[in-house]
């Protein structure tokens, strides 16, 4: 139980290089292969995002970053410290927002924030300076003396971040920090991680929201089943896998001549790429309004024709495709 | 709709059910659920439940017994100290039943799990989910207490037929505790009532209540305290069943008291549950 | 952003190698959270005195009049609850511990998942096994020293030797927190707990604690010693009524040999059960 001086750098100290890199990463649960192979790399500063469906190995990757899964292959390094014999060091320095909150509900949200401090070695009155200051950040300090089980989901979720960031980590790691929050939240949460990413705070986060990702990170990775899929900013994402715009097109029912099945293949001699679904066509295209006109001018049955400008969303389902996976 | 997404309006219509029975006729939908709840859980009450009671008969009246019977207060007794505690035992594991399944099973029903809330979602009532489950308890209170008769009468601690209505004397002494507890859980946010409820009141009740000596070796005032509780007139009739001297008076007056409480913590917990699950 | 002081120093870098408790280091500010949690329900942790003076009243008094006095040693009798009383502060110091070590961690491990935030901090897995330990005889020390208080007023305690009786209860209560939290470790879910029971209440009920071993048949006498309580029991029993020999260090032994064992499997399951 010895907690020899960390080999890479001291603590305060970031390191020249990446400050997340993994090569060749896998973790396996028995027969199970969650993470197979993966190499990531996140520099300071950076928003870095893992999207991907459920299953697809995000949390697993998230787990051994915030050093508490060992690798079962491959090398990771983080702020150049191995998470399996430096995992404590590592750990003094990550600020972490698990899937689900852990926040200790037989506490007062003050408490929550005061307690973690503790657990970072903070002395009291640091733990009692820093709590006031976090819960001004994340909004709560109204409700700082309350208990944490009536608060809503927004609530909880902020004071979650708030938490994590007790000891002004080098790294925040955010494992789907939006899911299963309103609209404002979302947006207020939001607000509260641009904040810290001016602030130069390194973000990791997971998401199966496209507008969060387009909205929060520098450059991401599209994970399916353990492997990644793509690569880069989301600009970059939607130029490879996507065209600029999409048309999204709503046929009536049963008239001869705009069988959903024709449309598309008529449409597609100028399209990128269209594709047939139970209740739209859509067309992939660098002219959407064109391909309006076109379907208009051919006389489809149209019930409504709607052009978008392609999002990550469409790379997404492009990429992991449309079908349920869990 | 049998997977037919697209069933048109008049199909919708048709599988409108007829009228659902009045209130307090469908607990038995309720009560089917606990019992098949309980065929996935039984073994996480199956060693306290039904073991408990015998090894407490084996400790107390077999080993201390052998001391009580060679003792100075033994011969007083008129019966050997096992045929004494037997029937003590008998309505206290009925008491330590009905609470303790009406008590945390009651809050995660509540809370945790809302079960209840799940079955109030259906043409189901608050008298239905309330009667449902303590049909449940009825059942559970019943089967720990057939077993532990049938082994005490095994082991000799029982003296007379008349212990075969000591069953339902004991359910009924095991009602006139879960009723009024239910009534107390529906109202609780946390389980730290139940903590000072089993700590403060049930462990007390089970030691003092003529369980394990007669109420008048009390002092005087915990005496009269001890004659006021539900679980001492479930021990005393018990006991008269056991050991084969019931007296129709007392024992008539035993039933009524219980039946009291019973029918009265019902009452009580039908508004505790209604203005729990319904505000 | 500023940047806090880390736990670090080369003294409290030594002071983390050394075994508990000099070396708990982080360990001690998750007891500190078990006493900031414990503010709130303070009344249960109170109630808990309780329990043994129950038993207490109810076997030794009320049922006392009817047993009499029981034989100690060859010559020497004494009253039936002084002779179920050190039983039952011994009892007490073990169901304690094993509620605490049991279904209190379980609880955290499965339900709270306390342990998972926790772990996203410094601190280590054997961490949270010192600090959950710690709390169990902390507990556990209130709740001996108040019933020994009890049994000085009641006139119930014969000799000075009672003194020990507290750290005799507190290394009762290590031994079976050890193991305690070393087996729930392998619990799934709570049904298991039946298990902790079907191992708790025949030790409660048979290991000499309620009548002395004399009562049984030889054969049993035997399977009677075999189980940690009866030497819990006969430890407490030989110190309250003042009854001592170097015999006691063989019963103390077997304690300090549970705590040994129990830490060691539960730090390592911990491990692999938190980082997996």
């Amino acid at each position: 139980m010895t907690s020899p001086a960390p080999a890479g750098t001291l603590a305060g100290q970031v390191p020249a290089g990446p400050l997340i890199e993994a090569r060749g990463l896998v973790k396996r649960f028995g027969g199970f292969t969650a993470v197979d192979g993966i190499d990531v790399s996140v520099a300071a500063g950076e928003a870095f995002g893992f999207l991907g469906p459920n299953g697809a190995g995000k949390s697993s990757t998230m787990r051994m970053v915030g050093c508490v899964s060992p690798p079962s292959a491959g090398t990771l390094r983080i702020l150049g410290l191995d998470p399996v014999h430096d995992g404590s060091a590592i750990r003094a320095r990550l600020g972490v927002v698990p899937q689900r909150d852990t926040l200790d509900e037989e506490l007062t949200v003050r408490e929550n924030v005061v307690v973690y401090a503790r657990y970072f070695g903070l002395s009291r009155a640091q733990s009692r300076a820093k709590a006031d200051e976090l819960l001004e950040f994340a909004q709560l300090t109204e409700r700082a003396d309350d208990r944490v089980e009536p608060l809503s989901g927004g609530m909880k979720r902020r004071l979650t971040i708030a938490r994590a960031l007790v000891n002004d980590p080098d790294i925040l790691l955010l494992d789907e920090p939006t899911t299963g929050l309103d609209p404002q939240a979302r947006h207020v949460l939001w607000d509260r991680l641009f904040r810290l990413k001016r602030q130069g705070v390194t973000l990791v986060l997971t998401t199966h929201y496209m507008d969060e990702a387009e909205q929060l990170c520098d450059r991401l990775v599209v994970m399916d089943g353990g492997r990644i899929a793509a690569e880069g900013s989301p600009r970059e994402l939607i130029r490879q896998y996507s065209t600029r715009e999409v048309l999204e097109l709503r046929l009536a029912d049963g008239v001869a001549g705009s069988e959903p099945a024709r449309v598309a293949e008529l449409l597609a001699r100028d399209a990128r790429r269209t594709e047939v679904l139970p209740d739209r066509v859509l067309v992939y295209t660098d002219d959407a309004d064109a391909a309006a006109a076109e379907a208009e001018q051919r006389g489809f049955a149209v019930v409504s024709a709607l052009t978008r400008r392609s999002t990550l969303e469409d790379v997404f389902l492009h990429l992991t495709g449309r079908t349920l996976v869990d | 709709m049998g997977g037919a997404t697209a069933g048109t309006a008049s199909q919708r219509g048709s599988a409108a059910p007829a009228r659902p029975p009045r209130p307090g006729l469908m607990a038995g939908r309720a009560f089917s659920f606990w019992l098949v709840n309980y065929r996935r859980n039984w073994f996480g009450s199956a060693i306290s439940s039904f073991l408990a009671p015998v090894l407490f008969l084996a400790s107390m009246g077999f080993g201390l017994g052998a001391l009580v019977d060679a003792g100075p207060g033994g011969p007083a007794m008129g019966v050997a100290y096992v045929a004494f505690v037997a029937p003590g035992v008998l309505a206290a594991t009925a008491m330590q039943t009905g609470v303790g399944e009406s008590t945390f099973p009651v809050m995660a029903a509540v809370k945790w799990q809302r079960q209840y809330h799940a079955m109030l979602a259906t043409p189901l009532t608050v008298v239905d989910v309330l009667l449902g489950h303590m049909a449940f308890i009825a059942v559970r209170i019943l089967a720990t207490a057939a077993v532990f008769l049938a082994v005490a009468t095994l082991l000799g601690a029982v003296l007379s037929p008349w212990a075969l209505l000591a069953l339902p004397a004991a359910l009924l002494c095991g009602l006139a505790h879960a009723a009024p507890v239910f009534a107390f859980s529906a109202t609780q946010e946390r389980d730290t009532g139940f903590m000072l409820l089993f700590r403060l009141v049930v462990t007390p009740l089970f030691l003092f209540s003529g369980t394990f000596f007669p109420a008048r070796d009390l002092p005087p005032v915990l005496e009269q305290l001890a004659y006021a509780t539900p679980l001492w007139h479930g021990v005393d009739l018990c006991r008269q069943l056991s050991l084969g001297t019931p007296e129709a008076g007392p024992a008539a007056l035993h039933v009524a008291y219980l039946l009291l409480w019973f029918l009265g913590g019902l009452l009580v917990a039908r508004r505790t549950l209604t203005r729990r699950l319904q505000r | 952003m500023s940047v806090q002081a880390p736990p670090g120093g080369a003294l409290r870098a030594v002071a983390r190698s050394v075994p508990f408790p000099l070396g708990a280091g982080l360990a001690w500010r998750l007891l500190e959270r078990n006493a900031r949690s414990a503010r709130r329900y303070w009344i249960v942790i109170a109630s808990g005195f309780f329990e043994p003076v129950f038993y207490l009243l109810s076997l030794g008094v009320g049922l006392g009049a009817l047993v009499g006095p029981i034989e100690v040693e060859p010559g020497r009798s004494v009253p039936y609850a002084m002779f179920v009383a050190p039983a039952l502060l011994a009892a007490s110091a073990m169901n304690g511990a094993v509620f605490d070590s049991t279904i209190s961690v379980f609880f955290k491990l499965k339900y709270t998942r306390l342990y998972e935030s926790v772990l996203s901090t410094p601190l280590r897995p054997w961490d949270v096994a010192v600090a959950e330990i710690g709390w169990a005889l902390l507990r556990g020390a209130v709740y001996a020293g108040a019933f020994l208080l009890v049994l000085v007023a009641a006139g119930f305690v014969a000799s000075w030797w009672a003194l020990l009786a507290l750290p005799a209860a507190v290394l009762i209560g290590f031994g079976f927190a050890a193991v305690g939290m070393a087996a729930s470790t392998y619990m799934r879910t709570w049904t298991d707990f039946e298990f902790v029971q079907l191992a708790v209440l025949p030790m409660f009920l048979f290991s000499a604690t309620f009548y002395p071993l004399s009562t049984y048949p030889p054969a049993v006498q035997w399977l009677v010693q075999a189980t940690p309580l009866f030497h819990a029991v006969q430890l407490e029993r030989s110190l309250l009524l003042g009854d001592v020999g170097w015999g006691l260090l063989g019963h103390a032994a077997v304690f300090a040999v549970m705590a040994a064992a129990g830490l060691v499997v539960a730090a390592r399951r911990l491990d692999r059960l938190l980082l997996s």
